[in-house]
């Protein structure tokens, strides 16, 4: 054995081996995260921890807001309040005679042996921020696990369509907007019924992929959730058309749109209930049983493939 | 320990409370809703940087690291994301510190710029490769500004180190 003098100051290891170490942990983490997603559990224990700062980085702008609050004039609350009550009248008017429709849907419905409409559970959620990652397009709302949310509840607003919960927190969830890149929703143009899905493109965008040149759209149509996805229920505004690029040199026409919920804009949202799973077919059996959050995933794996 | 080395001031120790500190404040600067105004500097960068130039014996990998991971999670970005662009930013940043110190605070600027840019490129490399769009030039703006930011931080991050200016005749220095 050879001997070493004991070293006069103690560096640790080198900087190299460090910096090699820490990096592969990194790509480690990177590669899991990315491909196989079985990293939730350290992110909730890492995004429990935090919790506190984030609510105490949150303080500073409420604090600015509860000021500017304060210094509107009585005048112009006494203004809003009014406006509110106004508005309230005029949708509780509205509210009776959908209950009233809907007794009745209920009761036509049983007379011809249709199927129940499903019924819409929601709550409301206020947004925390814009997650800072400029790559997706995320919120954070201040309902977690601790108030039963699951990730793949559709997310709307007062006009239409937000996104969908894609990650939950103790606290908070994380929900993505309709115009991520990653995010399909698949729609319905209330007009004549044709399906299709709708592809998030970034920039406050969505696009309607894979109709044919000679499709019957145009521009201004609504569409509307088909409810096909067994994630959103069907009839609920998502986007209208804006434009369409009809080129002879490509199969499909290019069609953009505009979301119909203020995406991107807003401070209060509401969390629909998860939809129940439809029980399959017994031939298909426990195997192609899918729960339905997963579902869009599988859809946009076989768009990629396609693609 | 001198503000640079070529200057004749010398500072008190370090406190290495103060030091975590900075960098827990630079973690709640970071966790500001500040999503809209892409030209904001990443405070923790900035500060594990100015840390591993002034006290590379103190700060270094570990620290980028881990806050690496905190901001990962408040940021749902990649796990080990920014953990990757901190702990290269914060190796290049305390090789460079001999070197980096012997130059005016100006000049440090022009440093820190490029390791600035590098936690930026990094990311934007590994979510291209994840599958992400490009996010647009503006992503790369907010190095310029913590690149400019950089005197006003080293006075910010020094200041409990100064001691008061005794001239005293019969001392050397």
């Amino acid at each position: 054995m050879e001997y070493q003098p004991p070293p006069f100051f103690k560096r640790g290891p080198a900087p190299l081996a460090l910096l090699t170490l820490y990096v592969a942990i990194a790509v480690t983490l990177l590669v899991l995260d990315a491909r196989l997603h079985t990293l939730e559990l350290l992110r909730q224990t890492i995004g429990t921890l935090t919790h506190p700062l984030q609510v105490a980085a949150q303080q500073p702008l409420r604090l600015l807001e509860g000021i500017g609050e304060r210094l509107q004039s009585a005048s112009v609350t006494q203004d809003e309040l009014a406006r509110v009550r106004r508005e309230h009248l005029e949708r509780s008017a509205e509210v009776l005679r959908t209950q009233q429709l809907e007794a009745e849907n209920t009761h036509l419905r049983e007379l011809l042996g249709l199927a129940k409409r499903e019924e819409m559970a929601a709550r409301a959620a206020s947004v925390v921020r814009t997650a800072r990652d400029p790559f997706s397009l995320r919120i954070v709302v201040d309902k977690g696990t601790q108030d039963d949310v699951v990730a793949g509840q559709p997310v709307i607003d007062d006009k239409g369509v937000v996104g969908q919960v894609t990650r939950v927190f103790p606290f908070v969830s994380e929900v993505t907007l309709i115009t991520d890149k990653d995010q399909a929703v698949p729609v319905q143009i209330v007009r004549n019924g044709l399906r299709s899905v709708v592809f998030g493109t970034g920039g406050g965008r969505l696009e309607l992929r894979f109709l044919p040149a000679s499709a019957d759209v145009q521009e201004g149509d609504i569409l509307v959730t088909s409810g096909l996805d067994g994630v959103f229920l069907p009839g609920i505004p998502v986007a209208k058309i804006e434009r369409i690029e009809s080129d002879s040199v490509y199969a499909f026409a290019r069609i953009h749109c505009v979301p119909t919920a203020g995406v991107e804009n807003f401070s209060e949202v509401m969390l629909l209930a998860p939809r129940k799973a439809n029980a399959l077919p017994a031939e298909l059996g426990e195997n192609g049983r899918q729960p339905p959050g997963e579902r869009q995933t599988r859809a946009r794996k076989k768009h990629a493939s396609a693609e | 320990m001198q503000t640079t080395f070529t200057s004749s001031r010398i500072l008190l120790p370090v406190k290495p409370w103060f030091i975590v500190l900075s960098l827990f404040v630079a973690l709640v600067l970071n966790f500001l809703p500040t999503a809209e105004w892409p030209w904001i500097p990443d405070w923790v960068a900035l500060t594990l940087i100015f840390w591993s130039v002034r006290e590379s014996r103190r700060v270094g990998m570990g620290w980028g690291f881990f806050l690496g991971l905190v901001m990962d999670v408040a940021d749902s970005s990649l796990l080990g994301q920014h953990a990757l662009a901190y702990v290269l930013a914060t190796y290049l940043a305390s090789a460079l510190s001999k070197r980096i110190l012997w130059f005016p605070l100006m000049s440090q600027a022009l440093y820190v710029l490029p390791l600035l840019i590098l936690v930026q490129l990094i990311q934007v490399a590994v979510r291209i490769i994840a599958g992400a769009n490009f996010p647009g030039l503006e992503y790369f703006v907010s190095p310029l500004i913590g690149a400019l930011l950089w005197l006003p931080l080293t006075y910010a991050l020094l200041l409990p180190q100064y001691q008061p200016v005794e001239r005293d005749a019969n001392r050397p220095i």
